[in-house]
């Protein structure tokens, strides 16, 4: 977010109006002046939040962008629920970005809008329920003036008031008197976790009919009219520019209409717009454009990255944890915990860069005119997509709307809207509405990856074999790319969370970062730096417990400890709570059978993780066949994400998240040469299909009265620690460096 | 050069060489069918040619001369076919990009073996980046039974 992060609007935000149709409307109360002032707002046929036809339909909009998280029902749920609506009757409508303007700094018209750190349900929670408790209040009343008794003695249920006496009005019959009652003056009493109707019980996925026949609308889907479709040939290397082209091919290709030089940063600039120099060809469809694209002959300059390579950052990374770094946490002393140590235990692992490759890559339409500007793509962050417009073009924030469509996956990658800056740029060179198509190719060679690192973690013993000292060294490449505003000593903030697991639980404690120095990009994949950080504290667990003689899980227990509650000060804070943490871990070791005997070949690992405010855990059972073949026997997770909104959305993303650790943990890399990534399609990044997968994944949720967490991301961190302990326990073989490929094969043949 | 796609007659007379993929969604418009890779291997663009399930993004127009595309716009003769109903029962979808392609493959599949094994699912090999992996067995495994009833 910028600087000038839009805020949460402070004035009363709701008012309520009779639809044209006779209905109640519930909208932000700052609406009718922005409008009035920005004729260029997309006409909204769904109010802002809300709104109750005669026929007692109902109208929800949906403000956070849908990726897959599942939020278009999960938030909408939240309103019902307060509202007592019948969720059968309940339509949801994707809501376009709503900033407005007209203030000092921007405001949210709707609240929030983005898909990213899993703030969605928790960010949504207590405003939601209000706009749902307010239009309940606005039914009562009317009812109980119709009915002439006191609003406190009208109950409600699935869409309709009820009398004391039995009688029951439909809120379709109620909303054209409720529009003309004054909204509640304070904050309207929520109802009490017993009396949730929607809330808590399984919903399925609102779009899922449309899903299935094909009709659901995702970016790639956008056909506006005249709209030419772009495709670009970006420089590959890091960094990297154009030296020369000859593009009279690929202007002879028939269809092509345009080619076009965008040009990229400079070495070093913030990152505000497009990502990389390259060369559109823009095109009546997208196989011309495809075929232009081809058509360009093209050399490049290779920029001041051309000699970077995975192996040279191994060295580095090697040459890095020789010396000590940036001491970015120091209880105790560790020093002297070492030194009095019974026995000092220690392991390297190494997380490669990977990709986030959503299945639909990037892609935008964006129209630039004169003095305005339409985007519509499948976004993750709207508002910086419209800001990302404006500076690339120079036309003003309000004049250029947004529109969301589904997004085939984002897990990050569609956090940063380079395509949307390119598809902008492409737009204003030639007058045309552009949709901006781009390709796996793409999206491999030019993302923003998940930051590759070495850990290196020394676990001090002593005489009774507790954990006295530890410290987790991490060489890093940080996930802040391009930020130069950033000082250089803050650079590690993305890469250790200096409250997780283990701080506090162990008297001598250290983090050391050093950064690595590369010119890939960089940024948010999925749960961040825990997916990588997990994965080594975790498997690091099970070498201490190995070599103190102790059972993973009794170690783990033994340091979580009495349950309490630390100060968290990272995203997921405020607090930490041990005993949640402790449950969860509880919860899949009793489901797994941790303890029973097991026939030879056969393991089980476990791991615990703190993820943006909610725990989780996993149990997975493996058999190793004495070839090295990896199998899955049982596959068990508990999330504690506090309330539960939709479980079965909750069960989905765990599932999710599983698949998505487990297939990265074992195939994934992406591989840097000559200053370039080697891997450009699926064929060398390999996603795991479903024969390598479990058949099963059983999800526990924990039951919590708590303030809900999100859960797009906190399956992940877990599922490659416990698998990589389950293979240890099976077979003996320890795997630090990920992906683990053939690594498993190899060992057990040597 | 004509085919048909799903049941209706089409007539083609532009580059031949352009993959059905692309003639499916920038030229009959029919976008339920997906863009994934390019290289056929992701599967989001599965249909079906003369029932037989076929990666969109590699088979250029000018092969199916005669021949019968199914879309995911197509395959439910009247209404939806059970296999997308089952589907939307155990509520499959997350970010749901690739389902239009998991389903022909299911369909397909429950074609050739109406009652398959754990391992005749595993010959699917479309990708499924959200993982809804578990949920697409449990899915064909409902489809199968409803089919096996009627």
């Amino acid at each position: 977010m910028s600087a000038a992060a839009p805020q949460v609007s402070r004035r009363a935000f709701l008012q309520s109006s009779l639809t044209a149709s006779g209905g109640l409307l519930l909208q932000a109360a700052l609406a009718p002046a922005a409008f009035a002032q920005d004729a260029t707002a997309p006409p909204n046929p769904l109010g802002l939040y809300l709104r109750i036809e005669p026929d007692n339909r109902v109208f929800i909009g949906a403000r956070c962008p849908e990726i897959g998280q599942g939020v278009k029902t999960s938030l909408p749920m939240i309103i019902a629920d307060e509202l007592d609506a019948a969720w059968t009757d309940v339509t949801v409508e994707q809501l376009p970005l709503g900033l407005d303007f007209s203030g000092a700094t921007p405001q949210w018209r709707y609240g929030p809008q983005g898909a990213g750190g899993s703030t969605s349900i928790p960010g949504a929670w207590s405003d939601l329920r209000q706009v749902g408790a307010q239009a309940r209040s606005l039914m009562r009343r009317a009812a109980a003036a119709r009915w002439g008794v006191a609003a406190e003695s009208v109950a409600t249920q699935d869409g309709h008031a009820l009398h004391p006496d039995g009688r029951r009005l439909s809120y379709g019959a109620l909303a054209a008197e409720a529009a003309a009652l004054p909204l509640p003056a304070a904050p309207v009493v929520l109802k009490a976790r017993s009396e949730y109707r929607i809330i808590g019980r399984p919903q399925k996925v609102v779009d899922a009919h449309d899903i299935v026949s094909g009709r659901a609308r995702y970016g790639i889907d956008v056909y506006e009219p005249g709209a030419c479709t772009a495709v670009m040939l970006r420089c590959p290397y890091f960094d990297g520019d154009i030296a020369g082209y000859d593009d009279h091919a690929a202007r002879a290709v028939p269809g092509v209409r345009a080619v076009v030089v965008v040009p990229g940063p400079k070495p070093g600039e913030p990152l505000t717009a497009n990502l990389a120099t390259g060369i559109a060809v823009v095109a009546d469809d997208t196989w011309s454009a495809l075929r232009g694209r081809e058509a360009l002959r093209v050399e490049w300059s290779r920029g001041p990255f051309a000699h970077e390579s995975s192996a040279a950052l191994d060295r580095q990374c090697g040459l890095l944890l020789a010396r000590t770094g940036q001491i970015v946490r120091d209880d105790g002393d560790f020093t002297a915990a070492r030194a009095a140590a019974a026995r000092v235990v220690s392991a390297r692992y190494r997380v490669p860069f990977v990709s986030h490759a959503p299945l639909e890559p990037e892609n935008c339409f964006v129209h630039v005119q004169a003095d305005r500007a339409r985007v519509i793509g499948p976004l993750q962050q709207p508002a910086g997509a419209q800001r990302a417009v404006h500076l690339v073009t120079g036309i003003a924030r309000p004049a250029i709307t947004v529109e969301m469509t589904r997004s085939g996956g984002g897990f990050g990658r569609k956090l940063t809207n380079d395509f949307v800056a390119e598809a902008a740029l492409i737009s204003k060179a030639t007058g045309l509405p552009i949709k901006l198509m781009w390709t796996r190719s793409d999206d491999l060679q030019h993302d923003f990856f998940r930051p590759f690192g070495h850990h290196e973690l020394v676990a001090a013993l002593d005489a009774a074999g507790a954990v006295s000292g530890w410290t987790h060294r991490l060489a890093s490449a940080s996930k802040y790319y391009r930020r130069p505003n950033m000082k250089p000593e803050d650079l590690w903030t993305a890469e250790l969370y200096p409250d997780d697991f283990p701080a506090r639980l162990v008297p001598n404690y250290r983090l050391e970062w050093h950064a690595v120095t590369s010119g890939i990009p960089r940024g948010s994949w999925r749960a961040p730096a825990h997916t990588a950080n997990a994965f080594a504290v975790q498997s690091f667990l099970d070498e201490v417990a190995l070599a103190a003689d102790r059972d993973p899980l009794a170690l783990r227990l033994a340091m979580l400890g009495a349950d309490r509650e630390f100060d968290y000060a990272q995203h997921g804070g405020p607090k930490f709570s041990t005993g949640r943490l402790r449950n969860v871990l509880e919860r899949v070791a009793a489901a797994v059978g941790w303890g029973r005997a097991l026939p030879k070949g056969r393991g089980i690992g476990l791991a615990a993780h703190f993820t943006f405010g909610g725990y989780a855990a996993h149990a997975i059972e493996v058999e190793v066949s004495p070839r090295g073949e990896l199998a899955f026997r049982r596959v068990v997770c508990a999330i504690d994400c506090g309330q539960p909104v939709n479980p079965l959305g909750i069960e989905a993303q765990m599932q999710g998240g599983t698949i998505d650790g487990l297939s990265t943990a074992l195939n994934l890399e992406i591989s840097i040469e000559g200053g370039r990534v080697l891997q450009s399609n699926f064929d060398g990044y390999p996603l795991a299909a479903m024969a390598q997968m479990p058949r099963d994944i059983e999800v526990i949720i924990v039951d919590s009265a708590e303030s809900p967490a999100g859960c797009g991301e906190m399956g992940i961190p877990t599922a490659a620690p416990a698998l990589m302990n389950a293979i240890h326990a099976a077979c003996g073989v320890r795997i630090r460096n990920l992906p683990m490929r053939d690594q498993l094969r190899d060992a057990l043949r040597a | 050069m004509r085919f048909t796609v799903n049941g209706v007659e089409r007539e083609f007379a532009g580059d031949g060489d352009m993959p059905l993929l692309w003639y499916l969604r920038d030229h009959a418009r029919l976008t339920g069918t997906k863009y994934g890779c390019g290289a056929g291997i992701c599967g989001a663009c599965t249909v079906l040619v003369d029932g037989q399930p076929q990666r969109a993004c590699l088979l250029p127009v000018a092969t199916l001369a005669g021949r019968a595309v199914r879309t995911i716009e197509g395959l439910g003769e009247s209404g939806l076919h059970a296999v997308q109903k089952a589907w939307i029962e155990e509520d499959v979808a997350q970010c749901g990009y690739c389902q239009a392609g998991q389903i022909l493959a299911a369909a397909a599949l429950l074609e050739r073996r109406p009652d398959p094994s754990p391992e005749d699912v595993d010959t699917i090999t479309n990708y499924c980046r959200c993982g809804t992996y578990a949920r697409i067995r449990r899915a064909i495994a409902r489809a199968a039974r409803e089919l096996s009833a009627k």
